[in-house]
């Protein structure tokens, strides 16, 4: 029974890591459309800069918002500069685009700090009242910040003209410009927050997995899957479906254990937990498209 | 230690076969080339992971690249200049032979060195001895390179991983009462490799095996199976994971309170990308076999060997971490070759190559710690055999017991 | 199945396909091909030609036949894919399994594998039809991660050997042919290549390539017109893991070796950058993908290390950085991919009439 609460603590603390890069990807999606690719290793890149500051000698409360506001800026120049002239090119080609900015990210991250695996410092106090073997301090952080974040971006999209404004142009860039909406900066502002979002999860995923180039390699698939699972198109789904990725892949290795205990047969254990952990995502999605939160939409021929 | 690999068996028969295939032409006087040598030069290549998953590594051939250049500056090798060629790999199998083949076939290489990483040296090893050019000193610790009956032109350098695996399980078996082990393993030909060992070490002992947990290196965290671990009540932790892993592995025992005898494989023997990022507190008391030095450790600070690497590192790698444990086996393996190419004097033809680097007694490499020397012969193509316990304490390693060496046991 | 389509309509739904249709194979590539089977004769007897080469052409030529692939479910099928690198890891896997274990011929493996292939595929593609766009990207993507660990899985390691991988012999060439191992390969890669394209023209050019290409442009009237979507997608799905397949079998014989560290996702993003940048929905774009995939990177690599000699960098440039703006700057100036690219421009300076 322990174990089996250490196992969901455990999956939360990841599937906060996640929720945090499915939200970025969702960001982008809602105004463009597209899946962002390079979107793992830009906050990898975040996370970096932030490193550098760091290491510096400015304290992480400087480091931060600094690291977000140069993630911001990135990420509105790169839909400015990059994929503005590619509006209306095909969808693959944008993909591919997308691979060329992974690609880049990837290596200038190896060029300027090398690939040595660096240790990077949590945010958050050791204190001592978690400290039960179930969960950490940093994992109880994440999961904290996860669902902040959210709620941020919710009053954000809700409540201040500038998100209104955002969410009419992703809707209906027509009708928005018509109102007198800056359509195309919207789009460029869309690209700025999940850049920063993005750089939110690299700084709270570097104490965890450590820093070094390959850090989100392996993270961009799970957050990819939490996106679609709560919905590719909204953000508390986003984060929902995060967490039910991280927690989901931690029972199937826990349960394949179990049953290699009990029968002495090995089924499944860590090896397979990823792909099984997939294969029911992609149960889930062949049998509601939309995901767990999303809407159906309606498309008029 | 005893260790039954296909080693012990060669040990009569073969050397004789052994020396027939390496040693006819070496006696020659003058001057005497293969492809990849002249009177001013000796090419040699050489292919790692710039890029990928595993490109961490990548340190290692640009600290070869480093130490040769320092090797000009002073005039070369026996008044050769080294040319060495490098490629990326990006640890794909694939990719390793044709860059391999490209280093033998266009470029001419007289010799491959320190190619990295178990797969990729598997995809070569029939190519190169086929093609019998040497394949020297490999950067993986498997155990199928110290082979000279099939493979004579292929040779290792560090402490094979299956010796290494069942030295950890004798000390277990010597050390602790009732164990009940758990393995973290890396579910690949070089986490197998330790397994293997260690499975050998225990000898008809295996039920002492609670659990093996496996995790891919796509995977980014390895909490769960730490989780799976714990639970089973484990007293004994073995520890088969590459640096970013083993650091992971470290503190999550640490958080979760689970505080086993730890043994980790020498893989992972580094304070800059191991211990520091797992936090000091949570590393003390973990166990492994060492066989070079930790150069940033006070109690060598004045040995000759780490003074001339950090005067080295600080002319040609001063925009890399010291503490980076790479640049250390980059530099004590270039080391060795140099030797052995010394010891080639003006024949610098691949037999020779060859038969120097199968000739090398008590030679200290720099960095290795005391005691601990290489040695190889005809028919025994594993330079370092010998490793020395230690265990984490403070910031440094303590060593324990006696040096323990596959020869002597 | 009642595809009772008209020509017409499947020919409104790609413009750009009508010019080739029904048209005989121009003698300018019969004439290449040729002087492409000569070459070992040509190049390889006189020395010109080294078996490096004849190596780097034979990969050429096998990514060439895995972009097609991709290409007929991708390009002219508009089901996107990121994890074809599986169907190459399984089809090399079967070759090479069927040549260790069962010490078959390895010329006999090839159908082999490409039926395994076309059977996986097709399995895949059934279900993955109720997936579409991201949806189908995330299923690849996935399935792309799940083959290698597959590999590994610990009841199949009798088999596939676990991660140790399998050995496997290159053949000589037959008959006492005077030629290397490595021109042998090549012509052999040669002859699957051409078949397999001549092949890829005649379902492109046929009703199935019209129900393939109606269902990519306008899946709704294609349903209405009585194409069977869901089978047509799921032959197709099939039809494309065969090549691919095809491609991964060439591949374990010309390197001796398998190992699911051979076949990671890297293969797939490579096989869809290339059909992407060759040009999607093209046949000659998939040679020029094929081109791409086994030459970029290493000229990526050289054009780095002579930036780094020439220009004094603080930092040490890696060859990603290169490859990713070739990537940019391709897609900016051709965003149909340097076949389609080729192909405007000609149409621009050709002369009128």
């Amino acid at each position: 029974m322990e174990q089996l609460l250490q196992q969901v603590a455990s999956g939360l603390a990841n599937g906060a890591i996640y929720a945090l890069l499915a939200l970025a990807l969702v960001m982008i999606f809602v105004s463009t459309n597209h899946i962002n690719f390079a979107q793992g290793e830009m906050a990898m890149f975040s996370a970096f800069v932030c490193w550098q500051l760091l290491n510096w000698g400015y304290s992480f409360w400087v480091a931060l918002p600094a690291t977000m506001l140069f993630s911001f800026t990135i990420g509105v120049l790169i839909e400015r500069i990059i994929l503005r002239p590619l509006h209306t090119a095909p969808l693959l080609s944008v993909v591919v685009v997308f691979i060329g900015l992974l690609a880049i990210f990837h290596s200038l991250a190896g060029a300027i700090w090398t690939h040595t695996v660096k240790p990077f410092p949590s945010p958050f106090p050791d204190f001592s009242l978690v400290h039960s073997g179930i969960i950490g301090p940093h994992q109880i952080g994440m999961v904290v910040v996860a669902v902040g974040m959210l709620g941020l971006l919710f009053c954000f999209f809700r409540f201040t003209p500038l998100g209104l404004a955002m969410r009419a142009a992703a809707l209906n860039a027509t009708s928005a410009r018509l109102v007198g909406i800056n359509v195309d900066w919207m789009l460029a502002l869309g690209w700025g927050l999940a850049a920063t979002v993005g750089s939110v999860a690299g700084v709270l995923v570097a104490p965890v997995v450590y820093l070094e180039p390959n850090m989100m390699a392996g993270i961009l698939l799970y957050g990819f899957a939490g996106a679609l699972v709560g919905g590719i198109s909204s953000p508390g789904g986003a984060v929902a479906g995060g967490f039910i990725v991280g927690v989901l892949e931690n029972m199937v290795a826990y349960l394949g254990n179990m049953l290699e205990r009990a029968t002495g047969f090995y089924l499944i254990g860590n090896g397979e937990k990823l792909t099984v952990a997939l294969i029911i995502v992609i149960t889930v999605l062949t049998l509601k498209p939309s995901g767990l939160f999303g809407h159906v939409t309606v498309k008029r021929v | 230690m005893t260790k039954r690999t296909r080693r012990d068996v060669l040990v009569g028969g073969s050397a004789i076969a052994a020396a027939q295939v390496i040693g006819f032409p070496a006696i020659a006087q003058g001057k005497k080339y293969d492809d990849g040598a002249t009177d001013t030069t000796i090419k040699i290549g050489h292919s790692g992971p710039y890029s990928g998953n595993a490109s961490a590594y990548g340190n290692i051939g640009r600290t070869i690249e480093a130490v040769f250049k320092m090797v000009n500056d002073n005039g070369g090798i026996n008044g050769r200049k080294i040319e060495f060629i490098t490629y990326d790999d990006g640890y794909s199998p694939p990719k390793t032979v044709e860059m391999v083949r490209k280093l033998v076939e266009q470029d001419k290489v007289l010799f491959l060195f320190n190619t990295l990483g178990t797969p990729p040296n598997t995809a070569i090893h029939r190519y190169m001895n086929q093609k019998k050019v040497p394949q020297l000193f490999v950067a993986t610790g498997a155990s199928k390179w110290g082979q000279p009956k099939e493979f004579p032109w292929t040779m290792g350098w560090q402490p094979d991983y299956v010796t290494e695996g069942a030295i950890y399980a004798k000390h277990i078996l010597a050390t602790i009462k009732e164990p009940k082990i758990g393995i973290l393993m890396q579910n690949d030909d070089y986490g197998k490799d330790y397994y293997n060992g260690f499975i050998q070490g225990l000898g008809d002992k295996k039920n002492l095996i609670a659990q093996l947990a496996t995790y891919e290196v796509t995977d980014p965290t390895v909490d769960s199976q730490m989780i799976q671990l714990k639970n089973t009540g484990a007293n004994v932790f073995f520890n088969i994971t590459t640096p970013k892993f083993a650091a992971q592995a470290i503190k999550k025992a640490f958080e979760i309170e689970w505080k086993p005898a730890h043994y980790l494989n020498n893989v992972s023997s580094s304070f800059g990308s191991v211990f520091r990022p797992a936090g000091i507190p949570a590393s003390q008391g973990v166990m492994l076999a060492l066989y070079r030095k930790d150069v940033n450790d006070a109690q060598f600070a004045s040995a000759p060997d780490v003074v001339a690497f950090k005067a080295f590192m600080a002319k040609y790698m001063s925009s890399f971490d010291i503490k980076d444990d790479t640049h250390n086996y980059g530099y004590s393996v270039t080391h060795t070759l140099i030797e052995v190419l010394k010891k080639c004097g003006d024949t610098l033809t691949r037999e020779n190559v060859m038969k120097q680097a199968a000739s090398l007694k008590g030679f200290e490499a720099p960095l290795l710690l005391p005691g601990i020397k290489i040695n190889t012969s005809a028919t025994d193509f594993y330079p370092l055999q010998s490793v020395q316990m230690a265990r984490v304490k403070g910031e440094s390693f303590e060593m324990f017991g006696d040096i323990l060496s596959n020869e002597s046991a | 199945m009642a595809t009772t389509m008209t020509t017409e309509t499947s020919a409104a739904g790609d413009p750009a396909a009508l010019p080739g249709l029904r048209r005989p194979i121009p003698k300018w590539i019969w004439l290449g091909i040729i002087f492409a089977a000569l070459l070992p004769l040509i190049g390889g007897q006189t020395g010109l030609i080294s078996n490096f080469y004849f190596l780097q052409l034979s990969l050429m030529i096998v990514y060439s036949i895995a972009v097609l692939g991709l290409n007929l479910l991708t390009g002219f099928n508009g089901q996107i894919s990121l994890g074809h690198g599986a169907f190459f890891a399984v089809g090399a896997y079967v070759t090479a399994i069927l040549i260790d274990r069962y010490e078959m011929h390895y010329l006999a493996t090839l159908p082999l594998a490409m039926i395994a292939c076309f059977i996986v595929g097709y399995l895949f593609g059934r279900p993955a039809l109720r997936l579409e766009g991201h949806y189908l990207a995330l299923a690849t993507f996935a399935l792309a991660i799940a083959v290698p660990q597959f590999l590994k899985y610990r009841h199949f390691e009798p088999l596939t050997h676990g991660v140790q991988g399998i050995n496997i012999f290159n053949p000589d060439p037959p008959f006492g042919l005077p030629l290397s191992p490595d021109q042998w390969l090549y012509l052999v890669v040669l002859a699957c290549a051409v078949v397999m394209f001549i092949v890829a023209r005649n379902i492109v050019q046929s009703r199935m390539g019209r129900a393939m290409m109606a269902i990519r442009d306008q899946p709704l009237a294609a349903d209405t017109m009585g194409i069977n979507s869901a089978r047509t997608k799921s032959i197709t799905f099939g039809i494309s893991a065969l090549y691919v397949g095809l491609a991964g079998a060439l591949h374990a014989i010309i390197f001796e070796f398998v190992s699911p560290d051979s076949f990671r996702f890297e293969l797939s993003i490579a096989m869809l950058v290339g059909a992407v940048i060759g040009g999607i929905a093209t046949l000659s774009g998939a040679v020029i993908g094929g081109f791409f995939v086994q030459f970029i990177e290493k000229y990526a690599d050289a054009l780095t290390k002579w930036i780094t000699s020439t220009v004094h960098l603080p930092i040490h440039l890696e060859p990603w950085t290169i490859y990713g703006i070739v990537l940019i700057v391709l897609m900016y100036t051709m965003p149909m991919g340097i076949a389609g690219g080729l192909a405007s421009l000609w149409r621009k300076i050709r002369p009128p009439g």
